[in-house]
């Protein structure tokens, strides 16, 4: 299959690489996918006080159009607020990466990431509100 | 083999454009020598060698019958049990809907295997769209037939059994002489696959137990479009014809024969019965020299046995690395992946699933093939690309990661998707 320009930028230069602190109260979490169906993406992102993307990180077991999906909305997530974040649609994604049809899933799962971790940022500071 | 015959084609991998070559069990390249004894037959002597009156005809004829004699030498056949076909494909059909439907009479139950060549699974499913049962037997974990439950699977009704030579994904072995005896004394007829086994294993239908065996020419540095189905004689097995019209190859395979095409698969098999021993040698010591290095990698697992088994082919998962992503990390080398990421919808080799290996690790095999152009210099930038690639991917795999600190992922509740 042909993948574009982008894809291959990203899956050859893939931004962001790596983990944050997930024992840091500032740190969120979102690991979604499973192994059997061909990708797990794995997204943390840091946040500040005024609630502000100070830095995001991933690792991702998937096709390059995974990895590229995952790599972009790094990119894309610092310096926006959790609910800007939160707001980011995959169609977004699968425009700017010019995802084919079949790789529509690989931008649902990123979407899904960018839910899951700042849903596990809110649900940390939720637990630090009532400590 | 002599020193003075090099790969027949570009081999600039830093172009990204010719990757080096290791996928020769897909196909090999027309031997340069092949090649040569072809061209005149195209042009010079194009006479049809069904052509009696002339010498067009006589001079075309000559060569087919060399050719006959020398694919059956190769195998250890009488040249009258060679029948020429356009391939392995229609080898394999020929001889299972031939002799199912002559021998209808006699059962109408099949036994083949799942690791089977889809042009042997699929003409038997159209046999069972025609009234036909049949046992899809699956292999053991390591790739082989497991006798006693060939023989279990064995009816009063059972006509007919194929079983491949050597597995084109896995490269294994099958013990064709025990499965042919079994066969034998429960008057089955049998018939093989050896498309992936010339040129590579010793055949000798004198002594194996063997009724229809098929051979291609492409897999043994001969061109693509040509094959052969050897039809035992003594004592004698009928098929079914399956391509009416003239009569040609003693009624079992009508149409004009495609005298420069024979002519190649003739020499490409003297090729390989005067040098396959030699050539064995050197392609084995090259694929132990991948293997130990591609060992060097943590979570590699060989798929397959490594004992029975030809030396050209490695087939290999590399653990907690994705299947398509390593297929567009490995662009500098020609190989085949056990993962068919064409659709939307992933499907592993079916080959890799019916020996019991996961999902995952189906989708992360690469299957290298070595053949006669194999260079050390080809195998050592193999070694070096595979390292330096899963280094990559599993430095970005989460999987990876989680193996890394311990964690059980075979435990882990994934969120569904």
């Amino acid at each position: 299959m042909a993948y574009s320009d982008k894809v291959l930028d990203h899956y050859e230069n893939p931004r962001n690489v790596g983990t944050l602190d997930k024992n840091d109260p500032n740190v969120g979490t979102g690991m979604v996918g499973a192994p059997a169906c061909g990708d797990v993406m794995k997204l943390m992102i840091k946040v500040n006080d005024s609630g502000i993307i100070e830095d995001a990180k991933f690792k991702t077991y998937g096709c390059g159009s995974a990895i590229a999906s995952s790599s972009l909305v790094t990119e894309w997530l610092k310096g926006r607020t959790i609910d800007e974040a939160y707001a980011i649609k995959n169609s977004e994604i699968a425009e700017e990466l010019a995802l084919p049809p079949v790789k529509i899933h690989c931008s649902v799962l990123a979407e899904d990431a960018i839910k899951a971790a700042v849903a596990d940022i809110k649900a940390k500071q939720a637990a630090k509100v009532e400590a | 083999m002599s020193a003075s015959i090099e790969m027949p084609v570009v081999k600039d991998f830093e172009d990204g454009l010719h990757p080096i070559y290791l996928d020769y069990s897909a196909t090999t390249p027309v031997d340069p020598r092949v090649a040569a004894k072809m061209i005149p037959y195209l042009t010079e002597h194009f006479g049809n060698p069904a052509s009696r009156s002339h010498p067009y005809g006589w001079t075309a004829e000559k060569a087919v019958e060399n050719a006959r004699e020398e694919v059956a030498k190769l195998v250890g056949a009488d040249p009258r049990e060679i029948v020429w076909t356009s391939g392995a494909t229609e080898s394999n059909n020929l001889a299972i809907k031939g002799a199912a439907n002559f021998y209808s009479g006699k059962g109408k139950h099949i036994i083949t295997i799942t690791t089977e060549h889809k042009a042997v699974i699929d003409p038997v499913r159209e046999l069972e769209r025609q009234g036909f049962t049949a046992t899809y037997l699956d292999p053991e974990p390591n790739g082989l037939v497991d006798l006693e439950k060939f023989k279990a699977a064995i009816r009063p009704d059972t006509v007919l059994a194929s079983v491949m030579f050597v597995n084109n994904e896995i490269g294994v072995i099958q013990d064709i002489t025990a499965i042919g005896n079994i066969c034998r004394e429960n008057g089955v007829i049998f018939h093989v696959d050896a498309a992936q086994a010339t040129g590579k294993v010793h055949i000798d239908l004198e002594k194996l137990p063997v009724d229809l065996m098929s051979f291609s020419a492409h897999k043994t540095y001969g061109p693509k479009g040509v094959g052969a189905l050897y039809v035992r004689r003594k004592p004698r097995i009928r098929i079914e014809a399956q391509m009416h019209g003239g009569g040609h190859e003693r009624g079992m395979r009508s149409g004009t024969l495609a005298t420069h095409q024979i002519v190649g698969m003739g020499e490409a098999f003297r090729i390989a019965r005067e040098e396959m021993d030699e050539e064995n040698i050197r392609i084995r010591r090259l694929r132990d020299k991948l293997l130990h290095g591609l060992q060097s990698i943590e979570e590699v697992y060989v798929n397959g046995d490594l004992e029975h088994r030809v030396p050209h082919n490695l087939n290999i998962s590399f653990n907690y690395v994705e299947g398509e992503s390593l297929i567009m990390a490995v662009k500098g080398i020609a190989v085949s992946s056990g993962s068919a990421c064409t659709s939307a919808s992933l499907e592993p080799s079916y080959v890799l699933r019916a020996l019991g290996r996961s999902d995952e690790l189906a989708h992360s095999s690469i299957r290298f093939s070595i053949g006669r152009f194999t260079t050390d210099e080809d195998v050592e930038y193999t070694i070096k690309l595979m390292k330096s690639k899963i280094d990559k991917l599993r430095e970005l795999s989460p999987l990876w990661e989680m193996f890394k600190d311990g964690i059980d992922l075979s435990k882990v509740q994934w969120a569904s998707h």
